[in-house]
This record gives structure tokens, C-alpha cells and sequence, in this order.
């Protein structure tokens, strides 16, 4: 339990996993899923950063003649985040395009009201 | 008859096929109708009614899977988060130095990257230099984001009805004689102030925080607020869709010739005349600057292409 305290960033950055996992799976709304998605993203870009992190230690931003690695935190985690990010954009926006034919299509964007009338449509 | 016509069918090329498919011309496609779909509440002839009673039964059978659906998904959900807390307990203790994730590639990153890339922000050094490649892909697939958005929105004659074209006729002559004047006022100001400020932000990223995504996304917001607050028709008399195509391209080939150039004189062992300049100074650190002006120019239109495109469906 402790341990959980201490680690409280990737605590924290779990427990929005599963709340995004959980609104990617259970709502209806194509919308809402997609916001699912994005929390789950920024769960996972937390992680990352708080694994990068170490205590009294300096940005990757070098000061002075010589570098020494002891007075920098890790600056993998941070091209990470960036990758993720770039990623989560595009996923997101091309998920929103589809979401949006979809409802020029049916008039909604309720998932089970469209595989209905998507079966409807295929059984004339 | 109808085997000929099926032939005919199976004739189209691919390319047809798909073309059609983008536009929604879908008549041979059951699952995805090509009209609206009929109001729901209809029932005239007995066909009708026979169908209603059918997806009756098939809407509490959707019932009952759907509830079987959410319990399952929330007993996976807890599941997943069960698994993650447990491995969060075996690691290690935040912030401290003796993460396994700070290893020999750290090391080397903080302690020969000025040396070896001119870059005295490490995380710039490292995504454009160390890891350039990783980054053109990054690059390319925004690119491939505002392509598949264009080819799904992007208003023709295929895909509007008149409804929608008298809408946009309309909006066309509102923003033709009306000008709001906080926001066109406000927008005076805070646009240039915008763009200097991403353009700062691009040309410091390997100085400062900072870089092509971050200053792209701020020069992106400050075209959005121009189109905004002056209208897509003032947007479209500097930023067409073929400025859009052609930018973003250029911006795209030439961050990958100038790596191309870098990887081949890196990997024969040749010198590559790439000056790496003095560590601080704004032209300094060999390609990295390009390559964030690159990204910058795809970001900023990827971003202002995302908000034409959901708003207006053109570009």
C-alpha cells in the first residue's frame, strides 16, 4: 500500500487506464468512445513521464562545458510521449471522420441503433 | 441477364470499387446503404410488419447480449486494472536513480549528444538526430491523418445534399457582409503575437523546451483563429488546398532527403560537411534546425487542415 502511495503517479496513471478502457467498452455513444480512447492515451503518456522522472536531478537541458549523466533525468520517456502523442492525434481525428460519415449515413452515432439499421438495410 | 450484369459487376476495377466506396456509393453493399435510412415508426403493409416483429426479437436478443456484453467488459476492465496495480507494486520506487530504465543508452544520450549533435536540448538531440527516422514516420503519419480525413469529408458533388449546399451558401453570405468586432479585434492582436511566438518556439527547439510539434501546434492555432474570426473566404485568398498539398509535401521530401543524405554519408563513413556549430547559438546543431522547421510547416497545416475539414469539410 505504501509502495502504491510513493508510486502514486503510476497509481494514478493505472487507475485512468481503466477508466478509459472501461468507457472504450461500455458506452454506446461513438463519441464518448472516442474519449475513452484519448484517456486511455494520456494514462499511458503519465506513466512514461513519471518513469523518466528522478528526484534532484536536472531537465535534459545541458548546462555547461561537460555533460555528466548523474545530473539529468531521462530523456527517452520524453521522445516517447511525443511519439504517443502524434499518434493519439491521428487515431483521433481519423476515428472522428469516420464517426462522422457514419451519422450522415444513419442520423446517429449510437453504435447499437446503427448495427440495426445496418442489419435492417441488409435483410431488404 | 442478371449473370451478365453480375459479370459486369465484378469488371470494375479495384480503383472503381474503391473510389465508390469513398464516396458512399454503396448500392451493391447491403451493410451500408447508400439512402437515408427510412423513419423507423412505419408500418403500412404486411411486409413491414413482419420485418418489425423480426428486429423486435432481434432487439431483445441485442438486449441480452448487451447486458452478458457489460458485465463481461467490466469484469475484464477490473481484470486489467487488477494485473497493472500488481505490477505497479513490483516497481521501482519513484524518482530514483536507480531505475532500470536508466541504463547505458541514457548514459551515452546525456554525455556524448553535444558532442555528437550540436543539440543542447537532449530530447531535441535525440528524436531528430538519434532517432530522425522515428520521427519522419511520426511526420508522415499526421500526413496520413489529414489524407484519410480529406478523403472522408472533403465536400464534392458526391457526397452533399442541397440542404447542406444552401447551408454553406448562406454561411458564405453571412461572412461576406458581417464582421464581429471583439473577436475580429481581439484576433489583430493575438494572431501575430501567435505566430511569433510558434515561430520562436520552432526555431529554439534545439536550444530551448520546445520544437517542430510544439511550435507547429501554436502557429496551427493561430491560423484556426484567423479562419475564425475572418472566414474561410479571406483564409482562402493565402492558404488554398493546393498550398496545403504542396507545403506539406515540400516541407515532407525535403526532412527526408536531408536525412536520406545524413544516413548514407553516416553509414558509408564519410564526411558529411554538416557544420555542427557552436552549442547554443540558433545556428548551430547541424540538420536539427531544418528538420524542426520541416515538422513545424507539416504540423501547423496538419492542424488548421483538421479543424477546415470537421468545420467546413473544405480546405
Amino acid at each position: 500500500m505504501e509502495h502504491l502511495l510513493i508510486n502514486h503517479y503510476e497509481t494514478a496513471a493505472v487507475i485512468l487506464f481503466g477508466i478509459g478502457f472501461l468507457n472504450l467498452l461500455l458506452q454506446n455513444n461513438l463519441v464518448k468512445k472516442v474519449i475513452g480512447f484519448g484517456i486511455m492515451d494520456s494514462a499511458v503518456y503519465l506513466f512514461l513521464a513519471s518513469q523518466g522522472y528522478i528526484v534532484g536531478r536536472l531537465a535534459p537541458i545541458l548546462v555547461g562545458e561537460v555533460a555528466n549523466a548523474a545530473d539529468y533525468i531521462n530523456p527517452i520517456p520524453a521522445g516517447l510521449v511525443l511519439t504517443g502523442i502524434v499518434v493519439s492525434v491521428s487515431v483521433t481525428a481519423f476515428s472522428l471522420a469516420l464517426i462522422q460519415r457514419l451519422y450522415q449515413k444513419y442520423k446517429t452515432v449510437n453504435f447499437d441503433e446503427i448495427v440495426q439499421l445496418a442489419r435492417q438495410k441488409g435483410d431488404e | 441477364m442478371s449473370k451478365m450484369a453480375k459479370i459486369k459487376k465484378e469488371k470494375q476495377t479495384a480503383w472503381q470499387r474503391f473510389c465508390a466506396w469513398v464516396n458512399g456509393d454503396t448500392a451493391d453493399r447491403p451493410l451500408m446503404p447508400a439512402d437515408p435510412p427510412a423513419p423507423r415508426k412505419t408500418k403500412t403493409d404486411k411486409n413491414k410488419k413482419q420485418k418489425t416483429v423480426s428486429s423486435r426479437k432481434e432487439g431483445i436478443e441485442l438486449n441480452r447480449f448487451g447486458s452478458i456484453y457489460r458485465i463481461c467488459a467490466v469484469l475484464i476492465g477490473v481484470a486489467v486494472v487488477t494485473v497493472l496495480m500488481v505490477t505497479v507494486l513490483q516497481l521501482p520506487l519513484f524518482g530514483s536513480p536507480d531505475n532500470p530504465a536508466v541504463n547505458e543508452v541514457v548514459e551515452r544520450y546525456v554525455e556524448k549528444g553535444l558532442e555528437e549533435t550540436g543539440a543542447v536540448n537532449m530530447v531535441a538531440g535525440m528524436i531528430l538526430d538519434y532517432r530522425a527516422f522515428d520521427t519522419f514516420g511520426e511526420s508522415s503519419v499526421l500526413f496520413l491523418a489529414v489524407t484519410c480525413v480529406t478523403m472522408l469529408l472533403m465536400r464534392d458533388k458526391n457526397n452533399t445534399s442541397k440542404d447542406e449546399d444552401l447551408l454553406t451558401a448562406r454561411e458564405h453570405v453571412i461572412e461576406g457582409y458581417e464582421e464581429d468586432i471583439i473577436l475580429t479585434k481581439i484576433a489583430r492582436l493575438l494572431i501575430p503575437c501567435a505566430l511569433v511566438y510558434g515561430i520562436y518556439v520552432v526555431l529554439n527547439g534545439h536550444i530551448s523546451p520546445g520544437g517542430g510539434f510544439s511550435g507547429g501546434t501554436i502557429m496551427g492555432s493561430a491560423l484556426i483563429l484567423f479562419a475564425v474570426s475572418f472566414g474561410m473566404i479571406r483564409m482562402s485568398r493565402f492558404f488554398t488546398y493546393a498550398t496545403f498539398k504542396k507545403v506539406t509535401s515540400c516541407a515532407l521530401l525535403v526532412y527526408a532527403a536531408s536525412k536520406a543524405y545524413s544516413f548514407f554519408t553516416g553509414a558509408n563513413h564519410l564526411e558529411s560537411h554538416i557544420p555542427l556549430g557552436t552549442p547554443g547559438a540558433i545556428l548551430s546543431s547541424g540538420l536539427i534546425l531544418i528538420l524542426d522547421i520541416c515538422v513545424g510547416i507539416v504540423v501547423a497545416c496538419t492542424m488548421y487542415g483538421f479543424y477546415a475539414l470537421f468545420t467546413k469539410g473544405e480546405l
